[in-house]
């Protein structure tokens, strides 16, 4: 009978906790898809904190958004889709402003159901990269820029190093990748540029069973001898990749990886010999700008935070800080359009898709320098905004190259196409119905 | 008192053999099948969608593996595969067939996981037991890798996962993102009754004797004239079916769309939670593992939080999932100690009990 | 006929055109096949001893490292982190025994598998729980494994060989053959394998079994921590290294539940197989077939020797 005793009871509570009605709303209801568990936990912990971190300090320092409290709600997914859709399905009754899901798995479930429900996604620098096409995807947003611009910054970045785009002909260009929708994100884009300039892509995918197990992957790199590589990994994947680059001595410093590659503890991994790994950056690192500072003020030193005090400042801990900005931003872009002050997900949608975030508003927000300015529209959900290169210089990240725009005008049209082709894959896919809000 | 069986005489072999004797239980299945349909009116969408749909998909599939496990005695660890397979075959048929009702593509898609299943299966005739669940894992594993290297499988998508398209039923979506959770919830409910009629005729036939058989003792089995191989090989042929049907119902029906690592092998891993907590070779048992194993982590998840708040502990979201792991293994052991024949044992002592109550002498 | 050629002609005409890279190949493929093996031999030790499929090892192999590198950062001594740990991996052998395995006596094999899958989670939770599920690196230097690298000019090119890599087949083969000599010189080592040949007739003669399962745990516990540290060594610790324990299940089928010799045979083979494939084979379909690999060469082995390389031949009676 201890079954049923307990099944009852659980279905009890079930019950009991989502027939709660909504309170009175005084609040802006922000829900945080993280994950602090499982094997890509190593990423996943930096960028958690960092987001908690930053909306936690506009309530302390700023008591929220034009006035209005935000309340933060962790949902711990794991990584894994099953438990994301379940978050997803916990927070979508609270009202929730914006959703981030923090993983391309459970992304992809959600972009169905986004306009359904009602409710943005920013899926900051991740995710689906054709659904930076706002006419089809007017839920879905992507700032700042895409997989496939981070990708075509790379071969640019490689063009540069190796004294033009004509000098890419018959170079060997690797993409080191996880095996998973997120790492062939970039495949399309590679191949398009490959056929144009005439390099040859060597493509080296990675189990997710297989991330700290290398070996074979490497050697295949010993046989082909590649002249860069273009490293497109999460989780564990990224240190076990820096450590076996180092053990086979491929050169470090042609190693560059894609944004999400950048965790201080990656290249950590590597030792000493890691020294010149590259990643591609859109924020700076470090604690030397005023909205770090005010974080640590507000937030650490008060002990709100869960995160290693030495450790803000990380690259991943100020990508949860940047991603956080983006979603204040939208709120507050989303007060200023709507003039309502409490904004639910359908105004948020709207403030997001007249985001602009200029130098001068940045300069007020203390992150001068250490962001670039962000714009989106309402046909283009991402803006495909500049990145640069940092480089690993054995204790922190280092920028390595000036700000360098994406090769907008390659990365569009296969975003258009493959926008187009989302939609009539998938019948009965609403057209936009959603008005282009103003920027007021 | 109430749950007596004086006074109903069997007139009849057929009354005999029914498959619910007592008119007790028909009129308790009557109610539970009333109420579950009943739940589809309470428009509570997080009961419905991330609740009870998961609830059936994955009882559904533990039906499939209980079949091959609890009834065949053959150990499998490549759930996840074939049920990727069914949910794989059903998107490539409804995309290829768009006129055609997708409620027959997913029924029809359990035949192909049932071919994959044969295949797979036909090593069992010469390894049994762990060496057999690890060489279901071979399936497993290459499966997998077959839904993320197969582009065609996924008709060239750039994301590499497969969407639900809209689809119909009399008019209404049943299928897509603007299908209501209650709407897909009947539709599962109804698939999962029908097919779990089926099974409890299947198992309570010949076929399922000769399961059963085999599973008992396959020496003496065969030596009764039980052909081994064919009745092994259907054994994994209906199971995967029903795997088959699960995973496209997952996918299409609750998730609405879902990339490979969805079929990984913690899918079969939980599937056997499911059947050996729930009760081998019980088909009720199926539903109470299901229940317990995905419904423990979401009431834990949320029981947690509330037990904690009074002693002045706000925790973390990770500490909670820290210690949902934490209990989930320690009940998993505890339940094992406490009746390790699962919560379908559990179900018939009650019910032996419940005969005498309250004079059990 | 292309296909034919790719298949069947190519890639030893890759092997002998760059003999150094086939001998990489090689030497890579048995460093992971020793890894492999020290994860299957943990496996072993406990199916021979008790008869349960200990699902189990892959967290343990986790959780010992995890408790090594966690006790380090929290400022215990390397070493004395590391005799702690010993300490730790002795308490759980005698709490699983204790908790799971004695009330669980005489139950079908398959609820004992069960049992150490709950096992699995709840060490997930509780290493998670104490240590946080962050990667950390392994204390290589503080434990005084070898660095670095070197390269042996052989066969007209190049091969690279780690120092730890060496150490790990070093410490394996150490390992194995105390292991060999505790089984078969001590008095404990003997009654072991009295009882993995039958339980009743060890109770018979005076063999405590409950002790007998601690001293196995424990002793899966200490292979555990040497594996853990090992592959921490190679990439860290982490709790995705768990996966890799699934690896180890194509070398039990290869070499046989049962038998220790086979678990290290089978290693070798899975590992350099696997290896080899993937590199000479694998980019024919796209890479990245070593996922599975191993468990087909083990699938297609099993259909001709179900019992595995060195198990014992199955006698079935009505």
């Amino acid at each position: 009978m201890l079954g049923k005793f307990t099944l009852g009871a659980a279905a009890a509570v079930l019950i009991g906790a989502t027939a709660l009605p909504a309170a009175a709303q005084d609040s802006i209801y922000v829900p945080l898809l993280t994950y602090r568990t499982g094997p890509f936990a190593g990423s996943g912990i930096p960028i958690a904190d960092g987001m908690h971190d930053y909306l936690r300090m506009l309530n302390e320092r700023d008591g929220g958004i034009g006035g209005v409290k935000l309340t933060i709600e962790e949902c711990e997914t794991g990584y894994d889709t099953k438990k994301g859709v379940e978050c997803y399905e916990s927070i979508k009754g609270k009202n929730p402003a914006v959703v981030n899901p923090y993983s391309t798995g459970i992304t992809l479930q959600l972009i169905p159901k986004a306009a359904v429900d009602k409710i943005p996604m920013l899926s900051m620098a991740y995710g689906l990269s054709p659904s930076a096409d706002g006419n089809h995807f007017p839920w879905i947003f992507n700032p700042p820029v895409t997989y496939w611009d981070g990708a075509s910054v790379f071969i640019k970045y490689v063009a540069e190093k190796e004294g033009g785009m004509d000098k890419l002909k018959g170079k060997k260009i690797a993409l080191l990748h996880l095996d998973a929708p997120y790492g062939k994100e970039p495949i399309p884009l590679l191949e398009a540029l490959s056929k144009e300039l005439g390099f040859q892509l060597i493509l080296y995918p990675v189990a997710a069973q297989d991330m700290q197990n290398q070996g074979a992957i490497w050697l295949n790199v010993r046989r082909d001898r590649p002249d860069w590589i273009y490293l497109q990994g999460w989780g564990a994947m990224n240190p076990t990749a820096v450590k076996e680059a180092v053990r086979n001595g491929f050169p470090i410093g042609k190693v560059v990886g894609v944004w999400w590659a950048g965790g201080d503890d990656d290249a950590r991994a590597g030792g000493e010999q890691a020294k010149g790994y590259k990643s591609l950056d859109f924020h700076a690192v470090g604690t030397d700008f005023g909205v770090i500072k005010d974080v640590q003020k507000h937030v650490i030193d008060k002990g709100l935070s869960k995160y290693p005090k030495d450790k803000v400042g990380d690259n991943l801990y100020n990508r949860g800080i940047y991603n956080s900005m983006l979603v204040a931003e939208a709120i507050r872009t989303a007060q200023a359009v709507t003039g309502k002050k409490v904004v639910n997900g359908e105004d948020v949608r709207k403030g997001l898709e007249a985001l602009n975030i200029t130098e001068a508003r940045l300069k007020e927000m203390g992150m001068e320098g250490f962001a670039a300015p962000v714009k989106v529209s309402c046909e283009d959900h991402n803006g495909h905004h500049k990145v640069f290169v940092a480089e690993w210089d054995g204790t922190k990240w280092v920028k390595a190259s000036d700000w360098m725009e994406p090769m907008k005008d390659k990365v569009r049209p296969l975003i258009e196409a493959g926008a187009k082709d989302y939609a009539e894959k998938n019948t009965g896919w609403p057209k936009r119905s959603e008005p282009c809000a103003k920027q007021s | 008192m109430f749950y007596r069986e004086a006074g109903q005489y069997k007139t009849s072999y057929a009354a005999d053999m029914a498959v619910f004797p007592l008119r007790q239980d028909r009129i308790g299945l009557a109610i539970i099948i009333a109420a579950a349909y009943g739940l589809a009116f309470t428009k509570n969408d997080f009961l419905l969608q991330a609740v009870m749909i998961p609830f059936l998909v994955f009882s559904l599939a533990a039906i499939g593996l209980n079949l091959l496990t609890g009834y065949a005695g053959l150990l499998s660890l490549g759930t996840g595969g074939f049920m990727g397979v069914g949910a794989y075959a059903c998107y490539k048929l409804m995309t290829a067939f768009p006129e055609v009702n997708v409620l027959i593509w997913i029924l029809t898609s359990g035949f192909f996981a049932a071919g994959i299943g044969v295949l797979f299966g036909l090593p069992s005739l010469r390894i049994k037991g762990f060496y057999l669940a690890v060489a279901t894992l071979a399936a497993q594993f290459f499966l997998q890798w077959a839904f993320n290297r197969v582009p065609w499988l996924v008709n060239y998508n750039v994301s590499g996962a497969i969407e639900a398209p809209l689809r119909t039923l009399f008019g209404v979506p049943i299928m897509g993102p603007t299908a209501t959770p209650e709407v897909r919830y009947l539709v599962v409910l109804t698939l999962v009754i029908f097919l779990t009629w089926i099974a409890s005729n299947i198992v309570r036939g010949r076929i399922g004797r000769e399961w059963m058989a085999i599973r008992d003792m396959d020496i003496a089995a065969e030596l009764m004239g039980i052909k081994l191989l064919p009745t092994k090989l259907l054994a994994f042929a209906v199971s995967s079916y029903y795997c088959g049907v699960a995973g496209a119902m997952l996918v299409f029906l609750w998730y609405g769309g879902a990339e490979y690592t969805v079929f990984d092998i913690n899918q079969s891993f939980f599937t056997l939670f499911m059947i050996i907590i729930g009760g081998l070779g019980s088909l009720i048992g199926s539903f109470f593992g299901a229940a317990l194993i995905y419904m423990m982590p979401i009431g834990l998840g949320m029981l947690l939080p509330a037990i904690l708040a009074p002693f002045g502990l706000s925790i973390g979201s990770e500490t909670i999932e820290h210690l949902r792991f934490l209990i989930v293994g320690a009940l998993i052991i505890f339940f094992l100690i406490v009746e390790p024949h699962g919560l379908a044992r559990l179900w018939q002592i009650g019910k032996q009990k419940l005969r005498v109550w309250p004079f059990p002498y | 006929m292309d296909i034919l050629y790719k298949i069947f002609l190519e890639p030893f005409a890759l092997m002998a055109s760059a003999p150094d890279l086939l001998l990489q190949t090689l030497w890579e493929g048995l460093v992971s096949g020793v890894l492999y093996a020290l994860i299957a031999l943990g496996f072993v030790l406990i199916f021979k001893a008790s008869g349960v499929f200990n699902f189990a090892q892959g967290i343990m192999v986790v959780f010992a490292a995890l408790t090594l590198v966690g006790l380090h950062e929290k400022g215990v001594p390397a070493f004395l982190a590391l005799i702690l740990t010993i300490g730790v991996m002795f308490v759980l052998a005698f709490a699983v025994e204790r908790i799971v395995l004695k009330p669980l006596v005489n139950q079908p094999d398959i609820i004992l598998f069960m049992a150490t899958f709950g096992l699995t989670y709840f060490l997930i939770g509780f290493g998670e729980l104490i240590f946080g599920g962050n990667p950390k690196q392994m204390i290589s230097r503080e434990l005084f494994l070898p660095q670095g690298s070197t390269d042996l000019q052989l066969l007209g090119g190049l091969v690279r060989v780690q120092h730890i890599d060496i150490a790990a087949a070093v410490i394996a083969s150490l390992m194995i053959a105390a292991l060999a000599v505790f089984f078969s010189k001590t008095r404990i080592g003997r009654a072991l394998r009295a009882v993995a040949d039958s339980h009743k007739a060890a109770l018979s003669v005076g063999i405590s079994l409950d002790q007998i399962w601690v001293i196995v745990w424990f002793t899966a516990g200490i292979v555990a921590l040497v594996t853990g540290i090992m592959w921490g060594a190679r990439s860290d610790v982490s709790f995705a290294l768990q996966i890799i324990a699934l690896k180890a299940l194509p070398v039990l089928i290869l070499g046989g539940f049962t038998s220790i010799p086979g678990a290290i045979v089978g290693g070798l083979i899975i590992g350099v197989g696997e290896k080899i494939g993937e590199f000479y084979w694998g980019p024919l379909i796209g890479g990245g077939i070593e996922t599975w690999l191993a468990y087909m060469i083990a699938l297609l082995f099993l259909l001709y020797r179900p019992q595995g390389l060195f198990g014992e031949k199955i006698i079935e009676r009505v």
